[in-house]
């Protein structure tokens, strides 16, 4: 049953001509418009995900990742959007709800895990209250309740539950990041979006965090977009994998054909320079 | 019947190479029986590993079909939410090579695919620890890394990970290249004693005693093509 789907979805950065689409993308060879220098950074991208699956999103710095991710997520940002989203349980298309329905969903039902971590954390904060701040804000109102759901996260994303009171800011990159995880799960949301979950830690902590997730994920059913530029990381956890090139989606399908069968010249080439 | 293979091609087309195309599978048809063990041998580069891949779809085929009659589909058009339902549950596939998970133990990676699929992790780990046992995997190894293993080590793990789930549909690529002689029967014993016939075995060797110790029938692949279909009493003497 499909949870999140995106129709069409687009953001342009600038002032934007009219003719902006046409003259980028992956024929055009940028995502830059030569006519009046809007940034393309995606451009009628479609996609739908099933509850529990996992959808990669791969592509080289710039080529629109980033900013599909901030739309399937609602996060506003700068420029120009367009398109559609739609959520299981909700009405319409998303990108155009109102403020209290937009809070909701984000408390509830969608957690986007930001590429940097100190987007995503408070530093001086613990980390345990980190977790717990997101529950209490959506309304949850027994407190030992709430530090009883943060213990077991932790024990399930393997972060020491004696560091707990701890201030984020004394945590491992790779503690960090599980707590971010954490926060991301604490509401039991039915899709996560990770932007980059990699970014900052030690290549021998990598493979570890995301094997964490992946466990994690499976047990709680939630789906998730994980976009990098990594395909080791959508090796480890994407079920099916779109490939991004100048804002457009240049190929998609099952991960592992993505990787050992690819049709695209761009994924050829992504592929080759990784092996 | 469980699959029929009509007229399978699959070829690659290089942009890194100026869009030269190379063929790996040229035209194959097979009907591949149910419960039957199914060997498929050929030179290097004959298209063996190629018709596994098609079949897992981790291919993508250029023409030709693949009939998958327990779920009533083409493989090769169907879309990829059923590929993915049919992997989670009836149909597996090993290479020779060990998908490392780091830090998991032996028992564990191959556990982690009953797990997944809903097994209750006590009897899954039990059912892992027998597999393991019975290829000869030392027991002072079954809670370690995989990661630290020799190459023949690593790949009993790599094959009991397979048989592990029972599946309907096995695809085999060399599960069994870097085994020992002694190894290797005992792997034979393990298959023969294990795969009940609701397994139906897809299976690539380059040794001819695991051919004759385990293959019903024979199909022989020579440059992408099908050289030869027959029943393993046949097969002795036929030069791959
Ligand atoms: N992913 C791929 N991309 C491009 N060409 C490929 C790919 N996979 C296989 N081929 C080509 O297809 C042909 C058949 O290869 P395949 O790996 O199926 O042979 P094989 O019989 O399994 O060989 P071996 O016994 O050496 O494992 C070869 O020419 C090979 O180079
Ligand atoms: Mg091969
Ligand atoms: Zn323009």
């Amino acid at each position: 049953m499909t949870v999140l789907s995106g129709t069409g979805l687009t953001r342009l950065y600038g002032d934007p001509c009219g003719d902006c689409e046409s003259l980028t993308g992956d024929d055009a060879g940028r995502n830059r418009c030569p006519a009046c220098g809007t940034i393309v950074a995606c451009a009628d991208v479609s996609l739908d995900i099933e509850r529990g699956e996992v959808l990669g999103v791969v592509g080289e710095s710039g080529s629109g990742k980033s900013s599909l991710a901030e739309l399937l997520a609602l996060e506003r940002g700068e420029g120009h959007s367009r398109g559609s989203v739609r959520f299981d349980g909700y009405e319409g298309n998303l990108l155009e709800s109102d403020y209290d329905t937009r809070t909701r969903l984000r408390n509830d039902d969608l957690a986007l895990v930001h590429q940097h971590i100190r987007d995503g954390l408070t530093l001086s904060f613990s980390g345990g209250g980190n977790v717990a701040e997101k529950p209490l804000a959506a309304g949850e109102r027994s407190f030992e309740a709430v530090r009883e759901r943060v213990r077991s996260l932790f024990e399930q994303l393997e972060v020491p539950v004696d560091r707990m009171d701890d201030p984020a800011e004394t945590y491992s990159g790779g503690m960090q990041r599980r707590v971010q995880l954490a926060r991301a799960l604490v509401t039991d949301p039915a899709v996560v979006v990770l932007d980059e979950p990699t970014t900052g830690l030690d290549v021998s902590v990598q493979a570890r965090v995301l094997d964490t997730f992946r466990r994690v994920q499976r047990e709680r059913g939630v789906a998730a977009v994980v976009v990098s530029h990594d395909l080791g990381v959508v090796r480890l956890l994407a079920d099916r994998t779109l490939v991004m090139r100048h804002g457009r989606v240049v190929e998609r399908g099952l991960t592992d054909r993505i990787l050992e069968d690819p049709h695209h010249a761009y994924t050829q080439q992504l592929i080759n320079s990784t092996l | 019947m469980i699959l029929t293979v009509d007229t399978l091609t699959k070829r690659f087309e290089m942009h890194v190479l100026d869009g030269a195309t190379v063929v790996g599978l040229d035209g194959v048809s097979v009907n591949v029986r149910d419960g039957e063990f199914l060997a498929v041998v050929g030179p290097s580069g004959s298209g063996k590993s190629s018709l596994l891949k098609c079949l897992y779809q981790t291919y993508e085929v250029s023409s030709g079909s693949i009939r998958y009659h327990p779920a009533d589909v083409d493989l090769a058009t169907c879309d990829d939410r059923t590929i993915m339902r049919l992997r989670g549950s009836e149909i597996g596939y090993t290479s020779q090579f060990l998908d490392e998970i780091p830090r998991v133990s032996a028992v564990d990676v191959v556990a982690r695919p009953l797990v997944e699929s809903g097994m209750p992790a006590e009897s899954a780990r039990e059912r892992a620890r027998d597999l393991l046992s019975e290829l000869g995997l030392p027991g002072p190894l079954f809670e370690a890394y995989p990661a630290t293993f020799s190459g023949g080590e690593r790949q009993r793990v790599n094959l009991a990970q397979a048989l592990a789930p029972r599946p309907r549909l096995l695809l085999l690529d060399e599960p069994t290249s870097a085994l020992d002689p002694e190894t290797r029967r005992l792997a034979v014993d393990l298959i023969r004693a294990d795969l009940g016939p609701e397994t139906t075995v897809v299976g690539v060797f380059h040794n001819h005693e695991m051919v004759e110790a385990l293959a019903d029938r024979v199909l022989v692949l020579g440059d992408g093509r099908r050289r030869d279909l027959l029943p393993v009493a046949e097969f002795e003497g036929v030069v791959a």
